[in-house]
């Protein structure tokens, strides 16, 4: 053979093998997906929706605490962690520069690399320990120390697009920083930042590990925030290492839920960053 | 208002301007009660900001400090040993940390030598090979399936995976394989391989995905530089590409890494949770996550709060050392290409 066709086989022999690359990272994403879909649809039914699991031994119930709880918790830590992690990204697109927004980027970085059950280790010491007990509110901390750097990091992107001649404009107008901030620089980079707080929805919506010592789970419905909360990451864990058939059905009918939320969401966010400038 | 006239990228200098103008509007009497309280909204407006923003470097303070200082009895009471030893016994409150840490490491090593070549070698046929409308449509798909929960992906591991590895994997193996070190026991399914290939699975989708954009940052001009010299478009891929994005690469792989080793969920729910130090790929096994994730909530004494703490300390320590070499790595490649974005 000579040196060309040579040269040429080794392409073609190496185009195959990446090809077979691709065909292997794709098939056991695609069966996976494919599990959670024909499971998720034959065990799914009103009553996942409305009713609260049956006890061991009955069959039927849902995750309607779960599902409930979850959306607490959600609320709860964005309530905790978009403040802290929009004004932050204001600081650092209008005011920043110099080497202390390095540190406080750097610093959300690394608060983004930690391993979620830490946080939940830091959230159990923070608030259950003092608190004397697992609750609720112990859950959106933890959740919200996941969510705040993933804000923080977008919401400083998507400011930073925000042409400054429109900031020019508002002040030349005599309208006060802080008004041109709310009224002409948050509102122009809206959507962006919108997509921001739903990556981090759709991110603490799945997360487990922090709530596995801060929200602890709960088979009723939870009446105070002060005392353990379902979530359905929690049920669809519980659930999956039971050995009961009836609540792993329960638990690929959660699965499908909360697949379908982060499908849902991520759909919405490409939807939205299409719409931009 | 003069200050407004040289607003700029720095808001903090504008500040400066606006104080300066403050001095010379006096003068001007009618607005100046109205200039007042506009300043004063922006004072308080950047002390809001300032303090929100701040409480990002506290936050992350706070958590180094709970962590090391929740250690403390069990750093004072077994010094090195706890690295050494792989005694885990509650009643006698005997810790060592030794089963937790091989077992994480190794999982994550192999998870890690398993999806390497599939996901770079994806990501180049992404970015140079297929049309970039479907790779985009492929890549798309990659990064959905990033987003899936752990717990899913333990859920379909300990209902789906682990079952047919005890059925056909494990049993294949221990036929024709069981004289090798790696592949004696009897078939559990859940077990280190479990562990080992949900990982690969969870990785793969990180490691193509930021290998893909590295490879996009790389710059057109070295493609057509390999190209009009004659390369068939391997050498331009192994001699312009690849050599360019090569420590943006190895970044990735080590972010996956990262997110290997401090993978709790699906981890725990098949690997077995057996504290012991195994050559066998099939036995059960044990990570630090794992255990923090099945003992923290009901702790015997406090002894062994602290124990489980400082293998969270040790967790934290090796996963902030790789997220900040991987950072720095991937950071050297695409800084020229774009500024933010997914990877900083």
């Amino acid at each position: 053979m000579t040196g060309v066709k040579l040269r040429k086989a080794k392409n073609v022999l190496m185009t195959l093998l990446m090809l077979a690359a691709t065909a292997a990272i794709l098939f056991p994403l695609v069966i996976i997906f494919a599990h959670i879909v024909k499971m998720g649809f034959s065990s799914i039914s009103l009553d996942f929706f409305l009713h609260i699991p049956k006890p061991t031994g009955e069959t039927g119930g849902g995750m309607a605490n779960g599902m409930l709880g979850s959306l607490v918790l959600i609320g709860m830590a964005s309530a905790i962690g978009l403040p802290i992690g929009i004004f932050g990204a204001i600081y650092l697109s209008e005011y920043g520069g110099g080497r202390i927004s390095k540190v406080i980027r750097f610093a959300a970085d690394v608060l983004n690399g930690i391993p979620s059950i830490i946080t939940g280790m830091v959230a159990y010491t923070l608030i259950v320990v003092p608190m004397k007990g697992f609750s609720a509110f112990a859950g959106a901390v933890a959740l919200a120390l996941i969510m705040t750097p993933i804000v923080l990091r977008t919401a400083e992107e998507q400011l930073k697009l925000v042409p400054n001649s429109l900031r020019e404009a508002s002040l030349a107008l005599g309208v006060p920083l802080w008004r041109t901030t709310f009224k002409v620089t948050l509102r122009s980079a809206m959507t962006g930042v919108m997509t921001g707080v739903l990556l981090a929805v759709a991110r603490i919506a799945g997360e487990t590990a922090p709530l596995l010592f801060t929200a602890l789970g709960n088979m009723f419905w939870s009446k105070k925030l002060t005392e353990p909360i379902a979530a359905m990451p929690l049920q669809i864990f519980n659930f999956a290492i039971s050995p009961y058939e009836d609540w792993h059905r329960l638990a690929w009918a959660g699965a499908l839920v909360l697949v379908t939320l982060m499908f849902t969401i991520s759909l919405a966010t490409r939807y939205f960053s299409r719409q931009k400038y | 208002m003069p200050a407004s006239s040289e607003s700029g990228r720095n808001m903090k200098n504008d500040n400066c301007a606006i104080e300066a103008g403050a001095g010379s509007i006096v003068e001007t009497g009618s607005s100046l009660q109205k200039m007042k309280k506009m300043l004063n909204g922006d004072f308080i407006f950047k002390g809001i900001t300032v303090f929100f923003a701040f409480s990002i470097i506290l936050i992350l303070l706070l958590m180094l400090f709970e962590m090391t200082s929740q250690s403390l009895p069990s750093i004072r009471k077994f010094g090195w040993d706890f690295i050494y030893s792989s005694q885990w016994d509650a009643v006698t409150e005997e810790f060592g940390a030794l089963p937790f840490i091989f077992g994480s490491v190794v999982s994550s090593i192999l998870a890690l030598l398993l999806a390497t070549p599939l996901s770079v070698g994806a990501a180049i046929f992404l970015t140079e090979i297929t049309p970039r409308k479907i790779g985009g449509i492929i890549s798309s798909l990659v990064e959905l399936l990033a987003a899936i929960p752990s717990v899913i992906y333990g859920l379909w591991g300990v209902l789906v995976m682990a079952p047919w590895l005890q059925r056909t994997v494990q049993p294949f193996l221990i036929e024709h394989f069981g004289s090798l070190p790696f592949f004696q026991g009897a078939p559990y399914g859940v077990s280190m391989l479990a562990a080992v290939l949900i990982l690969m699975i969870m990785v793969i989708p990180i490691i193509t995905s930021i290998t893909k954009e590295i490879l996009m940052a790389v710059p057109q001009s070295q493609r057509e530089a390999a190209i009009a010299l004659g390369a068939t478009r391997w050498e331009m891929i192994r001699m312009a590409v690849l050599p360019y994005g090569r420590s943006g690469i190895l970044g990735s792989v080590i972010l996956g890494l990262g997110r290997a080793i401090g993978e709790t969920m699906a981890v725990t729910m098949v690997i077995g949770n057996t504290p012991q130090i195994s050559l066998s790929l099939l036995n059960p096994a044990y990570t630090m996550p794992s255990v923090i994730a099945n003992e923290f909530a009901e702790t015997t004494s406090d002894m062994h709060a602290s124990a489980l703490m400082e293998i969270g300390l040790i967790l934290l320590a090796v996963t902030l050392i790789i997220n900040i070499i991987a950072r720095f790595l991937v950071w050297s490649v695409t800084r020229g290409e774009s500024r933010g974005g997914m990877i900083q």
